[in-house]
């Protein structure tokens, strides 16, 4: 029996493979596909200082080998996270992520604060990839001195795992990721979404609301893999692969990049069961490579 | 809490075209069906191409708890619903089911049920169900022409249908709203359930508010999950966005701001 566990930061993950943000809910919907209790950890969805109604309107585009999304962190704020939501799924046998976002440095630090204090909750994945208001909308994430002080902003005030999830929407994301590092990251997850855009023809018009949105799913696979890679030559820390993973084959190729684990987004909407499928594909994949755990695939790829 | 969901290959017992556009499929369940409700509906995947990446949903159509199926209505629209409409008999179909709420049964037996083009498809369950309860409703059914009207005969089976062209080939010409009953003073409905293009169930929801009637509609929207956990197919209501695919696809007109009084 191979070992699957896996350990980042102080986390302990019984198996590398956690389910994407904003791809999973809060984990109850999956209870009937899935047991959530055979995953290495759930990332819930995008929590906001304040309730947030998200945009509208079509917020969906499927293109070839994947879909734009322009959802927009529809969440209904720390506080009712914490008095709603956080009791039901407190005692999930799995490790529950919340991913952490906002508009101001202060939003961000504030719900950072008050996660802070959920006992149940391990970690916090903090999204630098939305617009800060105060900088013109330009994302947290795209310019590493912006994305250092986020961080670093949040480092003061939570206590446990920290985990920064980068956006691919950058010239250099191993620049990014070393400011984060700095800022004091202790686990970093890429990619969020590509930015993206489709149009219908016969209206001459955007499909999506807001024009552009966030690409996923396999026809970014090969982008994320590309940064997972680059990003685990360049930093020290853990990294979390994401993007367009559908299969236990694509998440090994993640783990060969590099990745220490990884998450399942888009693929959830397809195959509400297809996490489970990945572990138990993994651990096939090491039995039949007689290899005796999961860490020896982080980072073995060959390239010489 | 919602009703258990499953997922499940299904076997097409029938694939029946109805005209160059339309289909009906026919899927036998692999296990005893769960208790379905008219206005719900199911994701079917279709096959792994990277056009037809996300499932796609369709409302049920009618079930038939002897044979243990389900049937759906399609117009096939692009490349997925093309997909389907070449399975052959006895291939396998993967349904994630049951999906979103139902119609509320009515506490009334005047009841009128609205249909444009492929909005039908929930309509027929609806009937059915009505009738097992003992209420005949009036079944009217609106298209472009003659040649878009569906399986009428079926209709018939459940309660009168009323029929709307927009060329006059049948029934009374024009679109569903300008039927003739709603020139009436009493026209002999308390409750319409409707389901077909948003602008025909904006108007019918006025229609229901200058009688008085109860109206609920069923809208359709992007949905990438369908399960309740993207986001991607949220409405405006009354109390904010909700999702299509769990808070509805039913919604009553009034909670849309749809209808006034
Ligand atoms: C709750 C619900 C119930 C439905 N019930 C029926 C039914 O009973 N019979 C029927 O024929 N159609 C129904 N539809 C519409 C049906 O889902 C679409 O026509 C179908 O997905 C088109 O797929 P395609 O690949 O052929 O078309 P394409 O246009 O190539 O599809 C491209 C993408 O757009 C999406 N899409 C296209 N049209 C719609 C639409 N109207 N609503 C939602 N997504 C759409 C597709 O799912 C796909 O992701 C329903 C939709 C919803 C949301
Ligand atoms: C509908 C949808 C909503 C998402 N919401 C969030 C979110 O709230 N926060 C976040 O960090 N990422 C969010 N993401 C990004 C995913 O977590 C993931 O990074 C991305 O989709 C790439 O992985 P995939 O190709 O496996 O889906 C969302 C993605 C989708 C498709
Ligand atoms: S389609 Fe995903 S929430 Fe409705």
């Amino acid at each position: 029996m191979p070992d699957l566990s896996i350990t980042l930061g102080k986390l302990k993950l019984k198996n590398p493979v956690l389910t994407a943000s904003g791809t999973f809910g809060y984990g109850e919907e999956f209870a009937d596909f899935i047991d959530l209790g055979r995953l290495g950890g759930i990332v819930v969805k995008a929590v906001t200082g304040k309730n947030r109604d998200g945009n509208a309107y079509p917020r969906m585009a499927e293109v070839p080998g994947g879909m734009l999304n322009s959802v927009g962190l529809q969440n209904k704020g720390v506080d009712y996270f914490v008095k709603e939501i956080y009791p039901r799924i407190k005692d999930f046998t799995t490790n529950v992520i919340v991913n952490v976002s906002g508009s101001t440095l202060e939003e961000y630090v504030e719900v950072a604060e008050k996660i802070n204090e959920l006992a149940a909750i391990p970690a916090i994945e903090l999204n630098i990839s939305c617009p800060n208001v105060k900088q013109g909308g330009m994302a947290f994430g795209n310019v590493p001195s912006s994305a250092r002080e986020v961080t670093n902003a949040v480092r003061k005030v939570y206590k446990k795992d920290l985990i920064v999830k980068l956006s691919p929407n950058v010239t250099s994301i191993v620049e990014i990721a070393k400011a984060v590092v700095d800022g004091g990251a202790d686990i970093l997850s890429l990619i969020n979404t590509i930015l993206g855009m489709a149009i219908d023809v016969e209206k001459q018009r955007p499909v999506l609301s807001t024009v552009t949105g966030g690409l996923s799913g396999p026809a970014i696979k090969p982008v994320a893999l590309r940064m997972v890679w680059q990003v685990h030559k360049g930093v020290k820390v853990p990294v979390i692969g994401i993007g367009g993973i559908m299969n236990a084959t694509d998440a090994i190729e993640f783990m060969l990049a590099g990745a220490s684990a990884i998450q399942v987004g888009t693929a959830n909407f397809i195959d509400p069961g297809v996490s489970v499928k990945i572990v138990n594909g993994i651990e096939a994949y090491l039995r039949f490579h007689k290899i005796n755990s999961v860490n020896e695939l982080v980072g073995a790829l060959k390239t010489d | 809490m919602s009703a258990r969901k499953f997922i499940q290959d299904f076997t097409v017992l029938k694939n029946i075209r109805l005209n160059p556009r339309h289909f009906v499929m026919e899927l036998l369940a692999p296990v005893k069906l769960p208790a379905l409700f008219p206005g719900q509906f199911v994701e079917l995947y279709v096959e792994d191409s990277p056009r037809t990446f996300l499932r796609r949903p369709f409302s049920i159509h009618s079930v038939n708890t002897a044979t243990n199926t389900f049937q759906l209505l399609i117009q096939i629209k692009g490349e997925g619903t093309k997909k389907l409409s070449s399975k052959s008999i006895g291939e396998k179909v993967n349904v994630i089911y049951p999906l979103g709420n139902s119609f509320t049964l009515p506490d009334t037996s005047d009841v009128l049920l609205i249909g444009g083009g492929c909005g039908v498809a929930p309509l027929l369950f609806l009937a059915m169900q009505l009738n097992t309860n003992g209420i005949n409703p009036r079944i009217l059914v609106g298209g472009k022409s003659k040649k878009d009207l569906l399986e009428l005969d079926e209709y018939r089976k459940y309660g009168e249908v009323l029929i709307t062209t927009e060329d006059g080939s049948e029934g009374e010409k024009g679109l569903v709203t300008d039927h003739s009953i709603f020139s009436k003073e009493q026209p002999g409905f308390k409750m319409i359930y409707c389901c077909g293009p948003d602008p025909m169930m904006k108007k019918v929801a006025e229609i229901a508010g200058k009688y008085k009637a109860g109206c609920e509609v069923s809208l359709e929207n992007t949905m990438a999950c369908g399960f309740g956990v993207c986001l991607c197919c949220v409405t405006q209501t009354l109390q904010g966005n909700q999702r299509v695919c769990v808070e509805g696809p039913v919604f009553n007109a009034k909670h849309l701001g749809w209808q006034k009084t």
